[in-house]
């Protein structure tokens, strides 16, 4: 790992102050950051660790959203009654992000940012139209995403809270690669308000996560498991690694969302 | 190079670190404590785990820097005040919870974490909680039977107690 200056600012102006210093790097718990850093595929000149800004941490219920703050640890949202209560399955996938000592560390906002295509939250964000709000400006969900690790984010652009919409059900249905235990296929499901169901996909696209527009529309209509198998879920983008095929994981969206039906039957 | 001091097990320590270095090679370079060991450096294996302000957390990845006033505690910490071993390594050394030993500092650190927040968990909760550490000798099963009995000495701890 090349060295770097570290700094930790404890708000976020000062945060965006040294994020404007050429060359420097944002981290949120640095779960996936450190070890990038070690295999020196990136060579940051100032490290701007954001994990000691207190006004970016939480969970808070503001009417009809649950607004969690970008520097909130998995462990606290896995944790949070009132995400419990709100949104269970944020709880499911919270609980399932690595393990218990990377989730004690990596936060919502460092997971968005990366925009891993393997990652849980970006599933969640897509599925129940999520805000994501930063120090310059709200993004829709919709919006935010823009292909393998790239986002809508400008350079020192800092994600300081996510404002999910609150769903009459949701569930989040992992199959996780299990060396790594991120997500080989993972659907995240939600039943929102107007009758309308969202099916955000993570895993599977080669061009990172996704809606599927098919499964949307067939489940808004027909929330059971034989409308699932009226859709086609076309292996045309999915990726292709040692570890999954794309007919395989185009299946795997089917599974995934069946189960995903079970789970709230 | 910047000066970092830490609460390590209760006692103050300080010492120098770059901006890239870890804590777990702070802990073990600078301060000369080599419980904590390095199995993989990729986050991955859990030999590193150690508490930070009463969080496991894996120091392979986590900057000095960041841990700049914390409180650490470290295996050298889980003995008893009289050298005796602690619970869980106690534990440990009944059910045969090691082979080589390399994972041991970070299974007992991990195990402590469990019980702290889970203080009889199921044997599916153990399996979980451990997800972050691997052991290339044991197979789990005496690690996890460690932990059962560490949670059991405990409960019985807290009973005579009340």
């Amino acid at each position: 790992m090349y060295n770097f200056d570290y700094t930790k600012p404890t708000d976020l102006s000062a945060a965006v102050e040294a994020l404007g210093t050429e060359g420097a790097v944002a981290m949120g718990g640095g779960q996936t950051l450190i070890p990038v850093l070690k295999q020196r595929l990136s060579a940051p000149s100032t490290l701007v660790d954001l994990s000691a800004i207190d006004s970016m941490k939480g969970i808070r219920r503001m009417g009809d959203m649950l607004v969690i703050g970008g520097g909130t640890t998995h462990g606290a949202v896995a944790s949070s009654a009132d995400v419990a209560a709100a949104i269970p399955g944020l709880t499911e996938l919270a609980a399932k992000i690595g393990d218990p000592q990377v989730r004690n560390r990596g936060t919502i906002g460092g997971s968005l940012a990366n925009n891993d295509p393997a990652a849980c939250y970006p599933s969640a964000a897509l599925a129940l139209g999520a805000t994501i709000e930063t120090n310059q400006r709200e993004i829709a969900a919709d919006d935010f995403f823009q292909g393998l690790y790239t986002t809508a984010l400008n350079e020192g652009e800092v994600i300081t809270a996510v404002k999910f919409p609150i769903p009459t059900a949701s569930t989040y249905q992992k199959f996780e690669q299990p060396a790594s235990r991120f997500s080989l296929t993972s659907v995240f499901l939600a039943k929102m308000g107007d009758g309308s169901v969202r099916v955000g996909v993570t895993g599977a696209g080669a061009d990172g996560v996704f809606r599927h527009a098919g499964l949307e529309q067939a489940l808004s209509s027909d929330f059971s498991a034989s409308a699932v198998d009226g859709v086609e879920v076309s292996a045309d983008g999915m990726s292709n690694d040692l570890h999954a095929t794309p007919a395989f994981r185009a299946n795997l969206v089917k599974v995934m969302t069946k189960r995903a039906i079970a789970a709230l039957s | 190079m910047s000066t970092i001091s830490i609460t390590v097990n209760g006692q103050q320590k300080s010492g120098t670190a770059q901006g890239n270095t870890l804590l777990v090679d702070f802990l073990r370079s600078e301060l000369k404590m080599t419980g904590t060991h390095v199995g993989c450096d990729t986050s991955q294996c859990g030999a590193c785990v150690v508490h930070v302000n009463g969080e496991s957390v894996k120091s392979c990845t986590v900057f000095a820097s960041a841990c700049d006033g914390a409180e650490v505690t470290t295996i050298e910490g889980m003995a008893n005040d009289d050298g005796t071993l602690g619970i869980v390594q106690q534990a440990f050394h009944e059910e045969h919870g090691l082979q080589c030993g390399f994972c041991t500092p970070g299974m007992v650190m991990s195990i402590a974490d469990i019980l702290r927040n889970n203080p009889q968990p199921t044997e599916a909760e153990i399996r979980e909680g451990l997800k972050g550490n691997i052991c290339r000798c044991t197979g789990y099963h005496n690690i996890v039977k460690a932990a059962q009995s560490a949670a059991a000495t405990m409960a019985g701890a807290r009973q005579a107690a009340e």
